[in-house]
């Protein structure tokens, strides 16, 4: 666990460097952990998938799998690994300040 | 590791049983889900995965397979394996994991590269049109075996 300064806040990450607690994240945060993954600006595509894994978590209580995303938050596959390319189950939890993913689809 | 640092993976799939085919479809999608380069080959039996006429009907047996925890003799009943090809398939749902062909694109979309084995195609007397749309081409062992170079290799 480490804490550090983000967007005004200070907020807790896990070892894996995910927000430790979902509840403290905003969405200043999400646009300062998009650029440092090489994601910015964060465009309403982004922000479409953003969205709805944090209300999908606060309905269900987990991530959504990627499988989730392309079929309810209406963004297909493709689009998804083009907005956040090369490993999006990680970039999408991270960006959007939830756990680490466990899902395997 | 490729020339960029990436990690590569290559999986080999040579059986076409329902049980043998998901294994190499999850790796690969997890892979992606990674950011690791995956490259497929599907070669014998593995040409069912991607065989347009096959890939949604493929079967799980408990003849000759011990693992599936029933007496082999039972396997010859006629029935036993569409019934337990159902089963497992239901099962494979339920845990939202989509059917063959919708995973093949799913991977394909991901940016997976899927290739047909030459000599199995010729074997089996398949053309590349046979095979699912995203079969990216039909190569041989050897250029796969180039397209592998620093890659990890899965064989199924």
């Amino acid at each position: 666990m480490s804490t550090r300064e983000i967007a005004g806040k200070v907020v807790e990450f896990d070892e894996e460097g995910f927000l430790a607690n979902p509840n403290d994240w905003d969405k200043n945060i999400a646009a300062v952990l998009a650029e440092e993954i090489g994601i910015t600006p964060l465009t309403p595509d982004h922000w479409k998938v953003i969205d709805f894994s944090r209300a999908d978590f606060a309905s269900t209580g987990e991530a959504p799998t990627l499988r989730r995303i392309t079929k309810e938050a209406g963004v297909s596959t493709k689009e998804l690994y083009q907005l956040f390319p090369k490993g999006p189950a990680k970039k999408v939890a991270l960006v959007a300040g939830l756990g680490k993913p466990t899902g395997c689809i | 590791m490729s020339d960029n640092g990436e990690r590569k993976l290559s999986i080999i799939c040579s059986k076409g049983t329902l049980d043998m085919a998901y294994p190499g479809l999850v790796l690969a999608n997890a892979a992606l889900m990674e950011g690791i380069d995956v490259t497929m080959f599907f070669t014998f039996w593995g040409l069912e995965i991607v065989k347009r006429k096959s890939m949604d009907h493929l079967k799980a047996t408990p003849l000759g397979n011990p693992a599936m925890g029933m007496p082999n003799i039972v396997g010859i009943l006629p029935g036993v394996t569409a019934m337990a090809s159902t089963m497992m398939k239901k099962e494979i749902e339920k845990l939202d994991f989509p059917p063959v062909s919708e995973f093949v694109e799913m991977i394909h979309d991901a940016g997976g590269k899927m290739y047909g084995c030459r000599m199995a195609m010729d074997m089996m007397k398949l053309e590349k049109e046979d095979l699912c749309d995203q079969i990216d081409d039909v190569i041989g062992a050897m250029e796969f075996m180039e397209m592998s170079d620093g890659a990890q290799i899965i064989f199924i």
